[in-house]
């Protein structure tokens, strides 16, 4: 059984964490990264079975991959608190020479990146051959993969879907961070989504929808179905509803805090409604 | 002089096939992609005989690259296939992020490239991939002669890790190069000596400069004639000790004159040894239909073209 406490005690602290160092440098993407803490640390405390310590070829275990790449504060943040690097080079974010690069990149070779990300929608692409490495390597393990809901915008995603149905690329799960928000407004604004359901269904996939995003334990339940219904010849998607900017009252249900700081005394609210648990890096 | 034969015509997208036919026996992680143009790309053989490593994606080439880079992931060396306009302008995007940011070791192999595609017209005959590619930091370009360095070269990019961009063409051309030669990536291949002027070509262009040497050679006329069928990195020492020679040089090409390889031979001898340089190569334009033969002719990528002005040069040194 899960420690849930233990949970989420690292959900706060994840919290933390993003705020801190969105606010260090003034720049970063808090939004999106306070919206999917629960998804990640569900991920990577829970539903990937990991090796111990980092092999880019991740043979023999669970791989993921980031696509909207510009959530890198949570990134890095479970990242570190899963022990891929010490979390005291969080507060390098951003930082001439960091490792922890605006946008996610192996090139400077932080442990747990398999991929740059950034420019959007290449993400379903890279896991889809990752997915047939792993065939191919008579690896039974997962790939799993994030990707915004606007981020869906970008066309590539969608030859990716076609092909993943289209060559039952089923050790594959998708999961669209359905938060409805993106730079300029909402989705539905900018460029409706339409029926995003029926359209990875009409495409060929194997559709879940974890209507609680940012309840942890609905996450973890609804993600072992998601996992059970790999190996059936589809792929799985799961269409995971987020609000952006979850945990700090100011910043939820809106999108105007997906690309923004928070200045001294916006940080001083937002950490007092997120205290320290584990302890700040 | 040196004497080149052509031991009979073919095309080098066919050298491209032969190779990964070869890799398929010899490579099991090499895996092969292809969006919708496996005839073209002489790939069926290898589809034929591995059809679990062969991967048709369709007509879309922007997730075959990201395919590709997740591929690498598990260590499979994934060999892509579709035409060099597809390959490169289409998915620069996807190339520079998910390939070469993230070194990545992908084969981005390029056929019918430059005016020699012929009648399909500018929509098709890619003049900029040169440039685009070697822009991209860590990615090696290679643009090979004939069927037998094509072959050599597919084979040698299989051991290189790390992104190659490798560009052959369509059309059936002179075949002169030794059969199973080893290929050494980086290095240039010198295949006449001469004092008076430097001709440094790649890809189709090199049967044309050795062409041109000859009627230079009856001009009283000699040419150092260098192949360098890789543009990055470029074999600087080799074009210094050649123009160290002569004290001119021409460079030939199938692609514009902006961003090729004579602005990387120009950069080399500006940084080095300045020397008068002529450039072979389109003027900043667009292709159209004709024949291949025809296009050269029109757009001044033949042995007359190389000949005039390795003649040209020589006056300015």
């Amino acid at each position: 059984m899960p420690d849930m406490q233990h949970l989420n005690d690292l959900v706060i602290q994840v919290r933390r964490d993003i705020l801190r160092q969105v606010h260090k440098v003034n720049s970063g993407h808090p939004g999106g990264s306070l919206g999917c803490t629960e998804f990640f640390v569900a991920l990577f405390q829970e539903l990937m079975d990991r090796k111990e310590g980092f092999n880019m070829d991740g043979k023999g275990e669970d791989i993921f991959f980031l696509s909207n790449g510009h959530i890198s504060p949570v990134f890095y943040s479970v990242l570190a608190r899963s022990g891929y690097f010490p979390v005291e080079e969080l507060n390098t974010f951003r930082l001439l020479n960091s490792r922890l690069q605006g946008h996610p990149t192996t090139h400077e070779g932080l442990p747990g990146i398999r991929i740059a990300s950034g420019s959007l929608g290449q993400g379903i692409s890279v896991a889809i051959g990752a997915a047939h490495s792993k065939k191919l390597n008579n690896d039974s393990h997962l790939v799993y993969t994030l990707c915004g809901d606007g981020e869906l915008q970008e066309g590539q995603n969608w030859e990716a879907i076609m092909y993943a149905a289209g060559n039952k690329v089923d050790n594959l799960i998708v999961t669209v961070d359905y938060n409805g928000q993106q730079i300029d407004g909402s989705t539905d604004n900018v460029l409706p989504l339409g029926n995003l359901k029926g359209k990875f269904e009409a495409f060929g996939w194997d559709v879940m929808e974890i209507e609680q995003g940012n309840n942890l334990e609905a996450i973890m339940n609804r993600m072992k179905t998601a996992k059970s219904k790999t190996g059936n010849g589809k792929p799985v998607c799961v269409l995971l509803h987020t609000v952006m900017g979850h945990g700090v009252d100011f910043m939820m249900h809106t999108h105007d805090w997906h690309g923004k700081a928070p200045n001294d005394e916006q940080l001083e609210i937002a950490l007092s409604q997120n205290p320290v648990t584990l302890g700040d890096y | 002089m040196k004497k080149y034969i052509d031991s009979g015509k073919k095309d080098t997208r066919s050298g491209f096939g032969a190779g990964l036919t070869e890799l398929g026996k010899t490579h099991p992680n090499v895996v092969a992609l292809c969006a919708d143009l496996t005839g073209s790309l002489k790939m069926d053989d290898f589809k034929a005989n591995h059809p679990e490593r062969f991967f048709q994606v369709g007509i879309a080439e922007a997730n075959m690259m990201g395919i590709a880079a997740g591929l690498t992931i598990g260590g499979k060396i994934p060999f892509t296939g579709t035409f060099a306009n597809f390959s490169t302008g289409r998915v620069y995007d996807q190339i520079r992020q998910s390939i070469a940011y993230s070194h990545k070791n992908v084969k981005i192999c390029a056929s019918h490239a430059g005016l020699t595609l012929g009648e399909d017209g500018a929509t098709h005959q890619i003049l900029e991939d040169i440039g685009l590619m070697k822009m991209l930091p860590g990615m090696t370009v290679i643009n090979t002669c004939d069927y037998n360095q094509t072959k050599a070269a597919t084979i040698a990019i299989a051991d290189h890790h790390g992104p190659v961009y490798l560009r052959f063409g369509r059309p059936k051309v002179a075949n002169f190069t030794p059969e199973n030669q080893s290929f050494e990536i980086g290095k240039a291949v010198q295949l006449q000596e001469g004092n008076d002027v430097t001709i440094i070509a790649t890809g189709h262009l090199v049967w044309e400069a050795l062409k041109a040497a000859e009627t230079l050679n009856e001009q009283g006329v000699s040419a150092d004639v260098i192949n360098i069928h890789t543009i990055k990195p470029l074999d600087s020492q080799a074009i210094l000790k050649s123009v160290k020679k002569t004290g001119c040089v021409v460079t030939a090409e199938e692609h514009n004159y902006l961003g090729g390889l004579g602005e990387s031979v120009a950069r080399v001898l500006a940084q080095n040894n300045p020397t008068p340089q002529e450039i072979v190569a389109t003027q900043d334009t667009f292709g159209e239909s004709g024949t291949p033969e025809q296009l050269m002719e029109k757009y001044g990528l033949n042995a007359a073209a190389i000949t005039k002005a390795a003649l040209k040069v020589m006056t300015r040194k």
